[in-house]
């Protein structure tokens, strides 16, 4: 069965509390070398049948429409998973 | 006498709080479900506080999918009032009736307290009977309560008058201390905390809950 990936972030000039946490608590527990943290959201679609082009771009549509928020989100990516 | 709709999405939880708001108000409350598509010829609608849906995916996104919601944003378009408490300005949002979004609140925990709001709107379909500048004093309890909307928007919101109210303190980070907006027409109303808990004397901190529910009143006799 082939899977579509879609990976939705904050918005970078929007502040996001829960990166921000991570980055906090990564110090205390001796991992000092990270700046910064973003915390976004992986879907995972799976996919009936043959993959193509066609379903790729319901994909592209739901991830605009559905699965991100345009208001505090940004689709970054929107691909097929590797075979694993 | 005028009917309010209430709707129950699952993981609602103050939607009985707001029905009995409607009815202390001196209205009468009608109970509507997610899953219908009939307002039964309600004349407002209040979405209420919760979780709906576990608040999966982000805070309201999936109960706009509600089919109830096609109703709900058919009637806003035609100037039914609709006010979103809590959870219901999250959905309102999503459904594109109300600018922006909310996120977490900047301390990551969850918040409950008496909150005071300044009215800045007094004209809407559900701040009528507030004195513009006049402050309340409402419940407040959310996670994710955070307002943020792109500079543009909020000055947009801003010049228009569509800021209704503002905390005075802001407890979550909110832009520009915003508690609660409207639209174009002012007929559709969002706000993070809870006139619902606040309508009757040993009940909540006191009852300036009631004149949201009064000023739909107002505005339905003003249009009828």
């Amino acid at each position: 069965m082939a899977r579509i990936v879609v990976e939705v972030m904050p918005k970078p000039e929007i502040l996001d509390p829960q990166g921000k946490a991570v980055a906090g608590a990564l110090p205390r527990l001796g991992f000092t070398e990270f700046a910064a943290v973003r915390q976004g959201k992986r879907f995972e679609l799976d996919v009936e049948g043959e993959p193509n082009e066609e379903v790729l771009e319901q994909a592209r549509k739901a991830a605009s429409e559905v699965l991100s928020n345009p208001v505090i989100e940004d689709v970054v990516s929107v691909h097929w998973a590797r075979e694993s | 006498m005028a009917r309010i709709g209430v709707v129950t999405f699952p993981g609602s939880l103050d939607d009985r709080d707001a029905a009995r708001a409607v009815r202390l108000a001196g209205a009468e409350p009608v109970r509507l479900w997610h899953a219908e598509d009939s307002l039964a010829g309600v004349d407002a609608v209040v979405l209420p506080g919760g979780f709906s849906y576990g608040d999966y995916l982000r805070a309201g996104a999936i109960s706009r999918f509600a089919p109830i919601m096609g109703s709900v944003v058919d009637a806003a378009n035609a100037g039914v009032p609709v006010l979103g408490i809590c959870n219901g300005f999250q959905i309102l949002c999503e459904s594109h009736l109300l600018a922006g979004a909310m996120v977490k609140n900047t301390q990551l925990t969850f918040l409950c307290t008496d909150q005071v709001l300044r009215v800045e709107n007094a004209q809407t379909a559900w701040s009528n009977q507030f004195a513009q500048g006049q402050e309340i004093l409402i419940p407040l309890k959310n996670q994710d309560g955070q307002f943020i909307a792109d500079e543009p928007t909020l000055d947009e919101l801003e010049g228009e008058g569509r800021v209704v109210f503002r905390y005075v303190g802001n407890p979550n980070g909110s832009r520009r201390d915003i508690a609660g907006i409207t639209n174009a027409r002012g007929n559709v109303v969002g706000l993070m905390p809870h006139p619902e808990h606040a309508v009757e004397d040993g009940f909540g901190p006191g009852t300036d809950g009631l004149g949201f529910f009064r000023s739909a009143l107002t505005a339905l006799l003003a249009s009828a």
